[in-house]
């Protein structure tokens, strides 16, 4: 039986967690991808930064706070959260204001290393440009 | 008049259209994914800085807890209300638009 084929999958996030169902969705459908054992990234631009975000509490509004299942993508080897830089800047924001999301490298005695990568925009069109399937959302 | 503004100003230009065309004195609050207008350091906080001149900008408080911002990382002398203040703004008003 020949092996199943893997191709680069790049998740791409643009919009902000709650106001709409985008973010969630595409969440869900990363970790789908991730499941069948595709080679799986997602990159955070515009205001997918947002979803990013640490200390979200919804508890107030009564909305699911969904961003702890952001934790679980390291489990699934989605282990590269690509952000560019620029977009955080727009925003008023720096890393140290996103989740702290980590995963265990496997080929590095399962040390526990940072999942979110700071880049550029010109790197994160390199990426880009790397992938065989984008999707948006 | 009471402007409600739901979307985020980075991605859609309900803020921009609203504060064009509100006038002094007109409460303004920010709700949903427009919360984020309120931060400070941002490529539009000049935008309601000056808007809070002559309006009254405030922004839902639960609306901000949900997507992380605490408070000190808002501008200067933005209001903060919670779901009475907004219906209290609604009852203080004679008219509401929802800048969507």
């Amino acid at each position: 039986m020949s092996e199943p084929t893997v191709k680069r999958f790049m998740y791409i996030n643009r919009r902000a967690p709650y106001g709409t169902v985008y973010s969630v969705e595409g969440l869900e459908v990363a970790l789908i991808g991730a499941a069948f054992e595709q080679d799986v990234c997602m990159a955070f631009i515009d205001d997918g930064v947002y979803q990013l975000k640490k200390d979200q509490d919804t508890s107030a509004t009564g909305i699911k706070n969904f961003s702890p299942a952001y934790r679980a993508l390291g489990d699934y080897d989605v282990t590269r959260l690509y952000v560019e830089g620029e977009s955080l800047q727009a925003r008023g924001l720096t890393e140290d204001d996103l989740m702290a999301l980590t995963y265990e490298d496997e080929d590095d005695d399962w040390a526990e290393k940072p999942s979110i990568r700071l880049v550029s925009r010109e790197e994160l069109s390199g990426l880009i440009d790397q992938q065989d399937v984008i999707l948006h959302f | 008049m009471l402007h409600t503004i739901n979307k985020s100003p980075f991605e859609k230009n309900s803020l921009e259209s609203c504060l064009r065309l509100a006038k002094p004195g007109h409460d303004i609050l920010l709700i949903e994914d427009a919360v984020y207008a309120a931060t400070s350091g941002t490529i539009v906080s000049e935008l309601v800085e000056a808007a809070m001149e002559d309006k009254n900008v405030s922004v839902l408080g639960p609306d901000l807890a949900s997507r992380g911002i605490d408070e000190a990382r808002l501008l200067k002398g933005i209001g903060i209300v919670d779901y009475a203040g907004f219906v209290d703004l609604t009852v203080k008003n004679d008219k509401v638009q929802s800048w969507l």
